[in-house]
This record gives C-alpha cells, sequence and structure tokens, in this order.
C-alpha cells in the first residue's frame, strides 16, 4: 500500500462491520470491493456488493440501531471511517452534505423494489 | 469580535439572483476558489441551472518551488477527509503523499506518541504545489492542482492570470486581468486568500470590506527521502510545546520524500527559527546527522488570525483566508466551508447582498464565534508551554493515559482535536474543563511536584 493510502486496510474475509453489532459511523469504500451478507433463519444470504467510492453502514448514522448486516472484504480493501458525531455535526451547518448519501439510499430503494417485484413474480 | 457579527440583515435593492447563462468569475484558485467553483457547479446542476464559470489563477501547480505554491503546513484534517469523503470526493494517493496516524507530542519534559482513537489514517500530509525548490521528479500530484482539476472537469474554465483591478459598472462586477480587457459578471467570488496584492482594490470600493488581520509565519521544507522518513519521523505528525519565546506553535510534518517545518507565533524572525531547530527535542525527532542549514526552501507567508470585516456585498462575496477561516488549523477545511456556503446560497438564495447575508454570514459567524474560544484554548496551552510544572503534569497525564480504552484518555482526546484541528474549538473547550480531566491534572501536577523527572524520548517512532 502506499503511504499516502487514507482510510484502514482490511485483508480477505476480514469483517468491517458485523451484523448485530452497535455502530458508531459508515465507511467509505476507497479501493477494493466488499459484500454485504445478512444472517437469518441460520442462512447467510450476500444481499450485494459494493465498490470503491460507495459509501456503506449509513443506517446507523441515522438510526441509533445495531448493523443490519455484515461488511466483509472480498480481497484487499481499503476503506475510511466517517464517525457519526463529525457527520452530524456537519449535517447540521450544511444539510447539503447529506445530498450524496440521500441519492445512494434513494438508489438502494429502487433496486430494492425491482428485487420485490421480482421475488413477486417468481413466487 | 468581529463589528458585523452582529449586524441586522439588510434588504438589498434588488433582489438578485442567478438565472440560465449567468457568468460567475472565481478569483483564485487556492482550495477556497477550487472548492466554490466545483460545488457552484454541482449544485447548479441538481438545480438545473447552466452557469458560466471562469477560474482566475496566476500561478501553475504543476511546477515546483514558489511558483506552483499556495505556502502551508500540507495537512489535511481529519474531519474535512471525512466530509470530503461523504461528498464524493476521495483523496488519492496519488495526491496525499502521506497518512498520518498518530501525533508526538515533544515537550522538555518528555515525548509521548498520541494515536488516533481508530488507528486509522484519516489525516492527510499533501503539498500544496509540486513540491519544493529542488524536486527533481515530481511523485505526487499538487493537491491544489487535484482541487482545480476537479472543478475543471465540473465545467469552470481557466483563466491562467493574475486580475489587478475590479469595479461594478450598469450595476454588475467587472474584473480585468493585467493587460487585458474588462470583463463583466454576475458574480464574483473572491478566493484570492491573504498574501495576494489585490486586496487593497477592494478595500478602496468603499463596501466595509477591511481584509483579514494576519502574521507571519515559517514553512521550511527538508529533503530526507521516504525510507529515512519511515524509519523517523514515521506517519506521525510531531507537535512541539517548547518554552521560546514569541513562539506560539511548531510542527514537523512528514511527506512523502521531503518533511515540512511550520513555526506560528509574533514576528517570526531568523533568530527565533535557529533557537527552533537547535533544540534538542526537535534535533531527537530529525535523522542522526540532519543538518538544520540544508533545508531545500523557504517561506514567511502571513496567516488570518482575525476574519475580514464584511465579506459581502452586492454580486460579491469573499470566501477563505481572505474572507473568515479557522485560527491556526485546519485552514483548508475553513476554506471548504466558506465556499461551500456562498455556493450554496448563491444558488438557492440569490447573489445579493441581502441573501449572503441570510445565507452565508451565519456560516462565518460560526467560525468567527469558534476562534474566540479558540483563543482561550490557546492561552491555555500558551501557559503549559511557559509552566514546567504544567508541562510535566500534562506529559504525565497523557503517558498515563494510553494504557486506558479510547474514551477515557480526555487528554489525549482534546490534544489531539487541538492538533488536528478536527473539532470546533467550542467542543475540545468543553471537554477541557472536565472536571475528571480537571482532577486528573491536579493529581499529576502534585505528584509532578514532588518527584523530579528526567526527559524520556518516544518510545516507538516508527510504525
Ligand atoms: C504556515 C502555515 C501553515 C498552514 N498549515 C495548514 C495546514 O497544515 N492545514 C490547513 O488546513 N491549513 C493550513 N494553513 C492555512 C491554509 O494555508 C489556508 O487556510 C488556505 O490556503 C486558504 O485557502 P485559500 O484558497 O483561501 O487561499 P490560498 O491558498 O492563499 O489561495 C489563494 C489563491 O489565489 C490566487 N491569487 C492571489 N491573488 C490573485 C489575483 N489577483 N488574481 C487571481 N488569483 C489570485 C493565488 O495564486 C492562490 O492560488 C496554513 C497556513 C500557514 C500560513
Amino acid at each position: 500500500m502506499s503511504t499516502g493510502a487514507l482510510g484502514k486496510v482490511y485483508e480477505d474475509g476480514e469483517i468491517l462491520m458485523r451484523q448485530g453489532e452497535a455502530g458508531d459511523g459508515m465507511f467509505v469504500i476507497q479501493e477494493g470491493q466488499v459484500e454485504i451478507v445478512v444472517d437469518a433463519g441460520g442462512h447467510s444470504t450476500r444481499v450485494r456488493v459494493a465498490g470503491e467510492g460507495e459509501i456503506i453502514g449509513e443506517m446507523a448514522v441515522f438510526e441509533n440501531v445495531v448493523h443490519s448486516a455484515t461488511v466483509r472484504a472480498m480481497g484487499r480493501v481499503r476503506a475510511l471511517t466517517v464517525d457519526r458525531r463529525n457527520f452530524l455535526r456537519q449535517i447540521n451547518e450544511d444539510p447539503s452534505i447529506a445530498f450524496r448519501l440521500v441519492q445512494t439510499m434513494s438508489r438502494r430503494v429502487r433496486e430494492l423494489s425491482e428485487e420485490v417485484v421480482r421475488l413477486k413474480r417468481q413466487s | 469580535m468581529l463589528p458585523w457579527l452582529g449586524a441586522p440583515p439588510l434588504e438589498s435593492p434588488e433582489d438578485a439572483r442567478l438565472v440560465d447563462g449567468c457568468s460567475v468569475a472565481v478569483l483564485g484558485s487556492g482550495p477556497a476558489g477550487s472548492f466554490f467553483a466545483y460545488f457552484l457547479l454541482e449544485m447548479a446542476a441538481h438545480a438545473g441551472l447552466r452557469l458560466q464559470v471562469d477560474l482566475y489563477e496566476p500561478r501553475d501547480f504543476s511546477k515546483a518551488g514558489a511558483q506552483g505554491c499556495n505556502m502551508c503546513g500540507g495537512i489535511i484534517s481529519e474531519s474535512l477527509v471525512q466530509n470530503l469523503a461523504a461528498e464524493g470526493v476521495n483523496l488519492p494517493p496519488a495526491v496525499v503523499q502521506r497518512g498520518i496516524d498518530s501525533y508526538v507530542l515533544h515537550m522538555d519534559v518528555g515525548s509521548v506518541r498520541i494515536d488516533t482513537p481508530l488507528h486509522e489514517k484519516r489525516i492527510g500530509a499533501i503539498h500544496r504545489g509540486s513540491g519544493p525548490r529542488d524536486l527533481s521528479t515530481a511523485r505526487w500530484e499538487s493537491f491544489d492542482l487535484h482541487l482545480q482539476r476537479r472543478a475543471l472537469a465540473r465545467g469552470a474554465r481557466l483563466i491562467a492570470g493574475r486580475v489587478d483591478a475590479v469595479d461594478w459598472s450598469e450595476r454588475r462586477p467587472w474584473v480585468r486581468v493585467r493587460d487585458g480587457e474588462r470583463k463583466q459578471y454576475d458574480l464574483i467570488a473572491v478566493a484570492v486568500g491573504v498574501n495576494s496584492t489585490i486586496l487593497p482594490v477592494f478595500e478602496a470600493l468603499n463596501l466595509g470590506y477591511r481584509r483579514p488581520k494576519t502574521t507571519k509565519t515559517v514553512i521550511r521544507e527538508y529533503f530526507l527521502g521516504e525510507d529515512v522518513i519511515a524509519a523517523t519521523l514515521g506517519t506521525s505528525m510531531h507537535v512541539f510545546l517548547l518554552d521560546i519565546p514569541r513562539l506560539e506553535f511548531a510542527a514537523i510534518i512528514p511527506k512523502g520524500d521531503y518533511v515540512t517545518m511550520c513555526l506560528l507565533g509574533e514576528d517570526v524572525d531568523n533568530a527565533l527559527i535557529e533557537d527552533f531547530v537547535g533544540r534538542r527535542e526537535v534535533v531527537a525527532c530529525m535523522p542522526p546527522g540532519w543538518d538544520a542549514q540544508a533545508r531545500s526552501c523557504q517561506c514567511l507567508p502571513q496567516m488570518n488570525i482575525r476574519g475580514a470585516d464584511m465579506p459581502l456585498a452586492d454580486r460579491l462575496v469573499f470566501v477563505g483566508d481572505c474572507g473568515v477561516t479557522r485560527l491556526y488549523k485546519d485552514g483548508i477545511g475553513g476554506a471548504y466551508r466558506t465556499a461551500k456556503a456562498a455556493a450554496r446560497t448563491a444558488v438557492f438564495e440569490g447573489v445579493s447582498a441581502a441573501a449572503f447575508r441570510r445565507g452565508y454570514l451565519p456560516a462565518c459567524r460560526r467560525i468567527a464565534r469558534d476562534n474566540d474560544v479558540g483563543r482561550i484554548a490557546f492561552f491555555l496551552t500558551r501557559l503549559v508551554q511557559r509552566m514546567r510544572l504544567a508541562r510535566r503534569a500534562m506529559y504525565r497525564t497523557v503517558v498515563a493515559e494510553q494504557s486506558k480504552a479510547a474514551n477515557a484518555r480526555r487528554l489525549s482526546g482534546v490534544l489531539w482535536d487541538m492538533f488536528s484541528g478536527s473539532a470546533p474549538y467550542k467542543d475540545i473547550f468543553s471537554r477541557m474543563l472536565h472536571p475528571a480531566l480537571m482532577g486528573a491534572l491536579a493529581r499529576s501536577a502534585a505528584v509532578s511536584a514532588v518527584h523530579s523527572e528526567r526527559p524520556v524520548p518516544v518510545e516507538d517512532k516508527k510504525s
């Protein structure tokens, strides 16, 4: 890794955040890919894969709840943590900083709706 | 307090707004100018507004030495790194020369390392230009060039030139570069910093603008080479609290192949610099045989220590250092905050003085008020710097804290935020006065008064 790589490096398979644990911030992927996995009813389901520039774990910033999924490095990953406290302080001063996050969330809602439709058609 | 802080909003004679096809001049493409152009164009695109943005800049940031450099310590604060990442502006390793994950605080009573609570590199060390005068091949990209390219990629147009005249005709401002034609705009954003000769031109317009109060500082660059830096200064910023008259703050920041030395104080001059570079604590953190005279370059830039009066008028707004910025730390973060607030106002509220008073002034006020608290916090730091017993108490407390859980390291957290500029001074100050911290410091002071101590060098400089 070069001297100027910001954030923290996670090796293949390493966990960035674990389902059920309390979260204090979100991650922005700087390099590599992670998989988002949900454990339910004794099964592990990969929900999606996220790559460079993507924000993950944003729900922990707005809802004071535990992580709803596990995020695991697929290969070597570099990610930067954005603290909840820092981010909320900045939103208070400049709400437009949340614009990209809202865009990300709205894209995810759209993807989920499409997935629901697909599943309903299948069943 | 600045005179405009309590001023009531004035009604502007016209409700000037940016509409499709309007043109905007941005004077200066340092961080404030490039952030302003970038966010203005981004927000305009969201609002479905087509603007023409001209970015005036005489420097060529791809050049080494003074021609391409905006003289600065080059620390991108933890809060700015995070805010930019959340905005989708991730700083790549091609620009960031070293990720910083810790501070080493050097005092005559000992040195102690303070790690970031998450053990993560969230502070970036960069060069504003391509590098010092003696640079042979640039291995990293200039930070200012990187931001400028982002603004140009959003659609801004670069005009390579120094603006030397600004005035109004038919209620629209115009600018002129040396030997050039006048060009009229719907809005001018001034982002020329405090080291520019054009500031008196704005004062002469009689709009109430008065340039910021500044102080002289010193920056030196030394070539050490990447491996030597890794083995000595490592990934830590080195901060010095030494009892040297007129010295407010000093730091040595490791970059890629160079290290940057920054001194802030009152009337910083050669005698003060020589006193500093000869100190045992400074020599000890540099490689063996280091020659303090063998510097790659040196400059004496001005630093904004009190914001400008009236950083706005109809169709005119001052962002970054030539307006209001954070005291001593995180000036680039201040440039980001003011540039964004001004851009937001221009797109969504208008460009009249009244609109800027409503939308922009509150952001300046927040920073200026926080700086007032910062002045008290720095006054306390100065006291510690002058009193050996206080330095010993502080040293003892920080050393003891390093074995505790992250949330119990109160003084380390305060010092981290104070030196890294990562939190508002108000927040730092209230944590400084926490009874548990006061108690710990009083106990350490009592122990220090009884036991004499020998200076302790920091153990692990590498990691
Ligand atoms: C010793 C020292 C150390 C510092 N260390 C740090 C640090 O580590 N981290 C940090 O965040 N901040 C630091 N700062 C503060 C930081 O440098 C400033 O806050 C920051 O540069 C402000 O950005 P700006 O864009 O407002 O101004 P500037 O960076 O000064 O940029 C102004 C730009 O305007 C251009 N310009 C000037 N006149 C004209 C004209 N007439 N026409 C067109 N263009 C013009 C200039 O060429 C320049 O590119 C430090 C400051 C000093 C003095």
